[in-house]
């Protein structure tokens, strides 16, 4: 378990991130030259991993909540899912393995973001 | 029987250094010329490469397409459908060949492959060339001197996405009735399972017209979005996760183009007190009903993931499973003892690991396995995950999120009113399962569950024939039935006037 930083908007951030996803982040912004976006996913193949766009790739519409920003990059759920997982607190990390659906890999080709819930230490192995 | 892993001395199964992308009938290097390994999830260890292709390679792919488009678009729907039985009739041929293919790559039992998925795939193509021959269109008498006429047209070339789970059957569920209905397809097979659809294409390549069917390989990010965003495809046929859905939904929005999205599910599995009654076949088929849930290692949208047991008969009754459960055989998916296979890749093993490990943490019962499962030998880094069952409340995440393992999650009702309440608490709708001996009950349960399909006193079977699709966020239009031809077609309407009067007005 790595050390976790907070959101750019404390008090109100329900997403924290890793050093790995924060780098991970950096070296993203420094590739496409401006902020992506984070997507939580759920149901079927890819579900439950976390979709990581160019900002705006993705309409966001009123059925989503934007959970918090992670530098500058927002982070949202559908409220709808975000209810059924009990609108926890989540935590963005990196690993190992391509990324699926349509989503930017995690800095590197073989990496993609994932999720950890941290309402309990036993959800981060 | 222990089939020799593809590629391996005396295996029935050919492998070549490298795969090149499907186009216009023809094998095409990728145009940036890049290559990624295809690992096999039983060892870790590459089968061969394949390509790892760019924008331009789809574009290439469309260039074909549309190049085939209007031949085949007018070609008679005896011809069509004589290819489509051409097709059949090759993969029934190489059967065997596919279904190790498919195993080796994805990871499931390849007695899951050798009787379901490749003869699924077989039927399928026969189904559709039948709705193709005996389509009809229909005509109005608007009155005695007007008609209306309606012909169905192809939409023209249209991009399919196929998931992993199910490689050659999903690509079979969507090709059939496009090249029925008279399209011409680019599809793009899932990230971890590019290979054996290329296999596919090698049996069938010498009976399908140049350019009707074209398969490129390669990241999603890229080529996915650069198929799904295309002003070129005429419609859009996706199965996957629910973020990608919304994402094909709004290119197909912004392109003003139709789509079908499946979305995946966590279907409730109903068992009433009745299944106990007798103990005969008909609880021993309720039994493996339950047990279900490790079919295809779990990764299957419908995977009955949610068993709903009757209160009274819950102790027998799960024990019955368990025992079942005890005795699942796992490990090389080309052994045909193999009941259950590897996770498709070390992130879904990863993903499962973690769910289990959030279930525990909100409470819920490991009933058997949880964890890791470590088979001797050559499949000591394969991605193997043990069948598992949680018992808790459905309320628990692990009720609510659909996994992709062989992981259950168990829970108890105490009448129909209670079942159906916590059968339909849950945001998707894709499938259920019923199990009763009392037919007035199962139909009315049937018709209250909200899901697109409601297995009554079977599970998991997917005959042609049988529509298939979701209710809720599991998707929108159906799949695996003639209503395909629709989905796929334009409506033509001619409106025939047969008077020589003028109307009057002007």
């Amino acid at each position: 378990m790595t050390e976790t930083v907070p959101g750019s908007t404390p008090g109100t951030t329900r997403i924290s991130a890793t050093p790995a996803a924060r780098r991970a982040i950096a070296a993203l912004r420094a590739e496409l030259g401006g902020p992506v976006m984070f997507v939580q996913s759920g149901g079927c193949c890819a579900g439950s991993t976390p979709m990581c766009f160019r900002d705006g790739e993705f309409l966001v519409g009123d059925v989503d909540v934007l959970l918090g920003d992670l530098d500058g990059c927002p982070f949202y759920i559908d409220a709808r899912l975000d209810d059924a997982w009990g609108r926890g607190h989540l935590l963005l990390d990196v690993a190992a393995g391509p990324p699926e659906g349509f989503s930017l890999a995690a800095g590197a080709e073989d990496r993609h973001f994932v999720t950890r819930s941290t309402g309990c230490a036993a959800a981060t192995p | 029987m222990l089939y020799v892993p593809p590629g391996g001395a005396g295996s029935i199964v050919t492998v070549a250094p490298r795969y090149e992308n499907f186009i216009g009938g023809k094998w095409q290097a990728p145009t940036r010329g890049h290559y990624r390994f295809d690992v096999s999830p039983a060892t870790g260890n590459p089968i061969t490469e394949v390509a790892y292709s760019s924008p331009e390679d789809v574009e290439l792919a469309l260039d074909a397409a549309h190049a085939a488009k209007d031949a085949w678009g007018e070609a008679s729907a005896a011809d069509r459908a004589a290819v489509l039985l051409a097709i059949a009739d090759r993969i029934e041929a190489k059967a065997e060949m596919l279904a190790v293919a498919e195993s080796w790559e994805n990871g499931k039992p390849v007695r899951e492959t050798l009787a379901a998925d490749i003869p699924l795939v077989v039927d399928h193509f026969r189904y559709f060339a039948a709705a193709a021959r005996s389509e009809e269109g229909r005509t109005t008498e608007i009155d005695k001197d007007l008609v209306a006429y309606h012909f169905r047209e192809p939409l023209g070339v249209v991009g399919q996405i196929i998931p992993f789970n199910f490689p050659l059957l999903m690509a079979a569920w969507k090709l059939a009735p496009a090249l029925a209905a008279g399209n011409c397809s680019v599809m793009k097979p899932a990230s971890p399972t590019p290979w054996s659809i290329l296999k596919l294409m090698e049996v069938i390549e010498d009976v399908v017209p140049p350019g009707v069917v074209n398969v490129v390989t390669g990241p999603g990010g890229e080529i996915g979005k650069a198929l799904a965003t295309s002003p070129r495809i005429a419609k859009i046929g996706f199965t996957g996760e629910t973020v990608t859905g919304r994402l094909i939904m709004q290119y197909a929005a912004q392109n003003l183009i139709p789509s079908t999205v499946e979305l995946g599910g966590k279907s409730p599995n109903i068992f009433f007190s009745d299944v106990m009654a007798h103990d005969d076949d008909f609880l021993a088929k309720a039994v493996e009903g339950l047990v279900l849930y490790a079919f295809n290692k779990g990764e299957v949208c419908t995977c009955p993931s949610r068993a709903l047991i009757q209160a009274d008969i819950y102790d027998e009754f799960m024990a019955r499973c368990l025992d079942r459960i005890a005795a699942i055989r796992q490990g090389n998916p080309l052994d045909t003892e193999t009941q259950l296979g590897p996770q498709v890749s070390a992130a879904q093993l990863e993903k499962i690991t973690s769910y289990v490990a959030i279930g525990r943490a909100e409470g819920a019962e490991v009933l058997i396995g949880g964890q890791r499962a470590h088979i001797d030998g050559e499949f000591a880094e394969g991605y193997y995950f043990q069948p598992t069952v949680l018992k808790g409340d459905n309320r628990m995440r692990v009720f609510q999120e659909e996994i992709f393992g062989p992981v259950l999650a168990v829970t108890t009702f105490t009448d129909d009113d209670d079942a159906l309440a916590i059968a339909n608490d849950t945001l998707y709708g894709l499938g259920a399962g019923v199990w009763t001996r009392d037919g007035t009950r199962a139909y009315r349960m049937g018709r209250r569950i909200k899901a697109g399909r409601v297995w009554t006193n079977c599970y998991h079977q997917y005959p042609a024939g049988a529509a298939f699709g979701g209710y809720k966020i599991s998707g929108i239009g159906r799949e695996n039935h003639r209503m395909m031809l629709d989905h796929y077609s334009q409506t033509k309407n001619l409106l025939v006037s047969y008077s020589d009067k003028p109307l009057g007005l002007f």
